[in-house]
């Protein structure tokens, strides 16, 4: 489990930051993305991929949360 | 000499590798690099933030420079203890002209060097007892000094001393902000990791302090995050924002005050020069107070006028025209510092080895002035600055992490470089090589470099440096004109 924060970059897409490991990469796709489940798998443009618990989708970003590696390139 | 190809750098890289055993040419292949622009994931191709090889020559830090010498020391208004044996604090004492106002002694401490200075007995009995005297003398001698911060040095951490509980008690005693800093120098594997435990520091002890309360607030409130003023250089930051329309409520930490730290949250947008040491309480401020933040380029009038227009888009447009006006009044200026100093300079060439943002920051600058970057390194950066690097930085040129006295010197026999643009301890190196060389950690005692104003001074060095007469001296009488190296580079 790892701490990461995820925020909006400027073109509205989600970005995904680890600051132990500093990786700072675009989330490709989410698993669920809708107001009530939010979270589940990300997949990261770099190919790796982090899963978070399923919540409802926060009020407002940047959020911190505990993320699970689940595949990464390296 | 013509540039280097993509071959020649990889057969360079391996070539200077070959005196290493075997180990250590394996942990030092992955932190050289041939750069391509294409790569967007620098880990593929460089690993950076890794402990430094024992055994060779590194000119990084420890994290109580980070703290201490970076970012809490230039606060002025407050007194920064260098809590420990004397040495860590008195010689880094005003070692990075971290330029101020004020009068120093009285309303400001920036100059001054404030230790616990431990001895044997406080090793062995604990230091706890002399640090809070130590507060209580500050107070009476300094009494408007407006919070005291515990830089802890290595010793501290070593046999346990309690710096919280003393600065919690004292903090009530005087009622100003006492905080502890766990900067300890051994903590990491640089002085980045002291960047982050200040910045941590900043965000548990200072930042939170003024929340709730009321502050006469304009749409236009921005901060200066990460610029150290080092010869002035916030300064000539500051007038281009606030000529553009905008008010600088805080400056962190370059002649920045523990009022302007507290008042930061009120801020509508964080502009952030150094992102190395200050991108983590920029992210803090994002996700608690929901203020964003941008990083910004001052050096160089194409990277300026670029920066101007990113932070103007953020705002209406009476700042977007306060912008252009701007642009529009200081590039005829511009002009004609170019016109005077690009053809002294066009087509040299240049390395650079500096610490965290600069590597990536000044390359516009050089290019402005038609001079062309082939290699550059950090001594503490991590991926995310090589990422950032990689874009800015020609195909085939040289990238280097925490490069080696060895390796430095190698490549620049090897490259050889008009112009050197790097530390205190590698200036003497390449000046007795005969290479023309500037130090861009404090520019060499020169400054600002930041802003229009600073462009000027900066090409005016630059010029100053490269085509000084002395480097066509560098061949003694007696030698003649075919000795071999020193003179060879000299033209």
């Amino acid at each position: 489990m790892a701490n990461i924060m995820i925020r909006k970059n400027d073109a509205g897409g989600l970005v995904f930051y680890l600051p132990k490991r500093d990786l700072e990469d675009n989330i490709a796709s989410i698993e669920f993305d809708s107001p009530e489940k939010w979270g589940g798998e990300l997949r990261l443009a770099n190919g790796g991929s982090y899963y978070i618990d399923p919540q409802p989708a926060p009020e407002r970003l940047p959020i911190s949360l505990r993320a699970r590696r689940v595949d990464a390139p390296e | 000499m013509a540039a280097l190809t993509r071959e020649d750098t990889e057969a360079l890289i391996t070539e200077v590798l070959e005196v290493y055993p075997e180990k250590a040419r394996k942990d030092r292949k992955k932190h050289l690099a041939v750069n391509d622009p294409a790569v967007e994931q620098s880990k593929k191709c460089i690993t950076s933030n890794r402990k430094s090889l024992p055994g060779v020559m590194t000119i990084r830090g420890c994290a109580y420079a980070g703290s201490k010498g970076v970012v809490w020391g230039p606060i002025k208004d407050m007194v920064h203890i260098s809590h420990g044996p004397v040495g860590c604090g008195q010689y880094s004492r005003a070692g990075r002209r971290n330029y101020y106002v004020g009068i120093t002694g009285v309303n400001t401490f920036g100059d001054m060097n404030f230790t616990s200075d431990f001895q044997e007995k406080d090793i062995v009995f604990g230091g706890d007892k002399k640090l809070a005297k130590l507060i209580e003398e500050i107070e009476m001698l300094f009494p408007m000094s407006k919070g005291v911060t515990v830089q802890s040095e290595c010793p501290i951490g070593l046999i346990g001393d309690d710096i919280e509980a003393v600065s919690k008690k004292s903090a009530v005693a005087l009622e100003k902000p006492v905080v502890p800093v766990r900067c300890e120098g051994f903590r990491g594997v640089s002085q980045s990791l002291g960047h982050h435990i200040a910045n941590d520091a900043v965000r548990d002890w200072v930042l939170g302090n003024r929340d709730g309360k009321p502050f006469e607030s304009t749409p236009y409130d921005v901060t200066i995050i990460g610029d150290y003023n080092i010869g002035g250089d916030a300064w000539s930051s500051r007038i281009l924002l606030e000529e553009m329309g905008l008010r600088v409520i805080a400056q962190w930490s370059g002649d920045g005050t523990l009022a302007e730290m507290e008042n930061t949250p009120k801020a509508k947008l964080n502009l952030l020069h150094c992102y190395r040491s200050m991108n983590y309480i920029s992210r803090h401020m994002e996700e608690k107070y929901g203020i964003p933040w941008l990083e910004y380029n001052f050096f160089g009038p194409t990277k300026i006028a670029e920066s101007l227009r990113a932070i103007a888009a953020h705002f209406d447009d009476t700042i977007k025209e306060g912008a252009e006006r701007v642009i529009s009044k200081y590039q005829p200026m511009m002009d004609a510092v170019i016109a005077k100093y690009r053809p002294r300079l066009e087509g040299k060439r240049v390395m650079l080895y500096v610490g965290g943002l600069r590597p990536r920051h000044i390359i516009g600058a050089y290019e402005d002035l038609g001079m062309e970057v082939v290699g550059t390194g950090y001594e503490f950066a991590h991926n995310d600055d090589y990422d950032r690097t990689m874009k800015e930085m020609g195909d085939a040129t040289l990238l280097y992490d925490d490069v080696t006295g060895f390796e430095f010197e190698e490549f620049v026999k090897r490259v050889k470089p008009d112009l050197i643009g790097s530390g205190i301890k590698e200036k003497y190196i390449f000046q007795k090589m005969g290479v023309p060389f500037r130090q861009m950690h404090s520019w060499d005692y020169s400054g600002p470099y930041h802003g229009y104003d600073g462009f000027a001074i900066f090409a005016r060095d630059m010029d100053m440096t490269t085509n000084n007469p002395v480097w066509s001296k560098q061949v003694a009488p007696w030698a003649g004109k075919n000795a071999p190296e020193a003179g060879a580079k000299a033209a």
